[in-house]
């Protein structure tokens, strides 16, 4: 199944889904050498982002959190793709500088149509997910 | 959004990876605000210049793109690092934090990024004119130019500012918008303002009174609301609320656009709201350093705080923070020369909210700045006493 949206960072990468109900924020919120979520009450906290399509509503907390997408793509542990329900430019500007596909504005609400593992992929460029 | 040919030859990568980089995120931002195409800038302003801030996964991704062969194509000039490049063993930083903040540098000046190193630059002549568009990332610094010179920016971070200075553009929405400087709030303010913090403190109350309204200042008394009192009362605000844009009637240069006063939410200040803030701020009855300069000082402050100190030794570590510029001015008329024989130093390039202060030892520190006040407790972990220099020295 194919779900349009709005491309926001160039792009392509499948993987499997992995969802977060809540805002993430990325300094502080995930280790860089690892890519496991640290913030505490996190509904993914200890959850590992690397390789995966990280599904969420929207970055939050320090602009800093932006060199963290980029930390975790040197150190070989960012998501694959992201999908947020409406971006803003702290994860956006992360996720362009680290090169990772990212979409937002899906036509259909990413975190009720996902599933964790649910094998996904995200076009960047032209802004659409595939499912399945 | 809509780009010309020539942006979209850019986004293409054509000139280049950073450049195509840099495109790339201005259009991003572009699509999440609605803006309908790229403007030119003149100027940028970059933040995110101390280690402290931006920590080795900043470092890391200037110094990357720096040698990725990223270059300024207009103006552009960086806000404070976190120590004093010349002067960081006198004030006590430690040797490895200063490696790592040399570094930044490095990389911004690979780019042709200047090293004012000041949240100031109003004050060492770069002024946009009236209407002027520019891409500022300093919150002080884009409330006094949106404000005081009436010039055209949104708030900026530390990186799309460095991707306006690029690229010479920014995205065409909010404060470039005449719709979107419309005035959200009216304060009445009913006090002499006679002293430093009534307008420090005046700002930290509007600036959480307005929020992201734009506020219109009505009955500030022009003669003592110099343009050093104003950067302090729009860093205040600033640093309380998230204002970018303030008009001040009679003072700033466009109140009359502010829009029909009539309609709005109005709030008044009166001198018991403005002790009450300052009392409220002081956390500290004895403080182990002095602060002047946030923002940056200006030549008149430092001669301010020199006649004060002139022939006294003081019982305090004093740091006069200021920009480059404004240090060589004071050095000719002899200011720096009074601070020092007094015990105090004049700090260039940094500024105690970005400077490692905890690191350094201090724990109480005195200000006259409404937004030292509200930053030095949890960026700083100090408690902190709002005053007037003639109390503090």
């Amino acid at each position: 199944m194919r779900i349009g949206g709005r491309a926001i960072s160039r792009g392509s990468a499948s993987g499997e889904a992995l969802l977060c109900g809540e805002p993430i924020s990325f300094l502080g919120g995930v280790d860089a050498k690892t890519g496991v979520v640290m913030e505490k009450g996190s509904p993914i906290e200890g959850k590992s982002v690397a390789g995966k399509i990280l599904v969420f509503p929207r970055g939050k907390g320090s602009t800093v959190g932006t060199y963290v997408l980029v930390q975790l793509k040197r150190n070989g542990v960012a998501p694959a793709g992201i999908i947020n329900a409406s971006s803003e430019t702290i994860v956006a500007v992360g996720a362009i500088l680290a090169g990772i596909p990212m979409v937002d504005m899906l036509e259909r609400n990413p975190l009720e149509v996902l599933e964790d593992g649910m094998k996904v992929a995200v076009n960047g460029t032209e802004g659409f997910v595939e499912i399945g | 959004m809509i780009l010309s040919r020539e942006e979209e030859r850019v986004l293409s990568g054509e000139e280049g990876e950073a450049r195509a980089k840099a495109m790339e995120i201005l259009c991003a931002v572009g699509k999440i605000y609605g803006a309908d195409g790229l403007l030119p800038v003149s100027s940028a302003q970059v933040s995110g210049v101390s280690y402290k801030t931006i920590g080795d996964a900043g470092l890391e991704f200037l110094a990357d793109f720096a040698a990725k062969g990223a270059k300024a194509a207009v103006p552009s000039f960086l806000n404070p690092a976190g120590m004093d490049r010349e002067n960081w063993k006198a004030m006590g930083v430690p040797p490895a934090f200063a490696e790592k903040q040399l570094e930044i540098l490095r990389a911004y000046g690979k780019m042709g990024v200047s090293a004012t190193c000041t949240c100031a630059p109003y004050l060492i002549g770069i002024r946009p004119r009236l209407g002027e568009h520019v891409a500022w990332s300093e919150s002080n610094a884009i409330s006094f130019a949106n404000s005081m010179l009436g010039a055209r920016t949104n708030r900026e971070s530390g990186v799309t500012a460095l991707a306006s200075a690029i690229t010479g553009k920014t995205p065409n929405f909010g404060l470039h918008l005449d719709e979107n400087r419309k005035a959200g709030l009216i304060v009445e303010v009913d006090a002499e303002m006679g002293r430093m913090t009534d307008f420090g403190a005046l700002g930290l109350i509007a600036g959480r009174e307005a929020k992201d309204r734009i506020p219109a200042f009505e009955g500030i008394p022009r003669k003592p609301a110099s343009e050093d009192r104003m950067k302090s009362l729009g860093a205040a605000m600033a640093a309380s609320g998230s204002v970018a844009l303030y008009y001040a009637k009679g003072i700033t240069p466009e109140w009359r656009l502010a829009g029909e006063p009539g309609k709005l939410e109005s709030i008044a200040v009166t001198k018991r709201e403005l002790e009450e803030e300052k009392a409220k701020m002081s956390s500290a009855d004895s403080v182990e350093l002095v602060t002047i300069g946030c923002p940056h000082a200006s030549l008149s402050e430092v001669r301010e705080v020199a006649g004060r100190v002139k022939g006294k030794k003081l019982k305090v570590s004093l740091w006069v923070c200021t920009s480059r510029e404004t240090k060589a001015e004071a050095e000719k008329l002899k200011y720096v020369k009074a601070i020092e024989e007094a015990g105090g130093l004049v700090v260039a390039d940094t500024c105690m909210v970005v400077a490692p202060l905890e690191e350094m030892g201090y724990k109480r520190t005195g200000v006259n700045s409404g937004k030292a006040a509200s930053y030095l407790p949890s960026f700083c972990g100090q408690k902190v006493r709002f005053s007037d220099v003639e109390e503090l020295l």
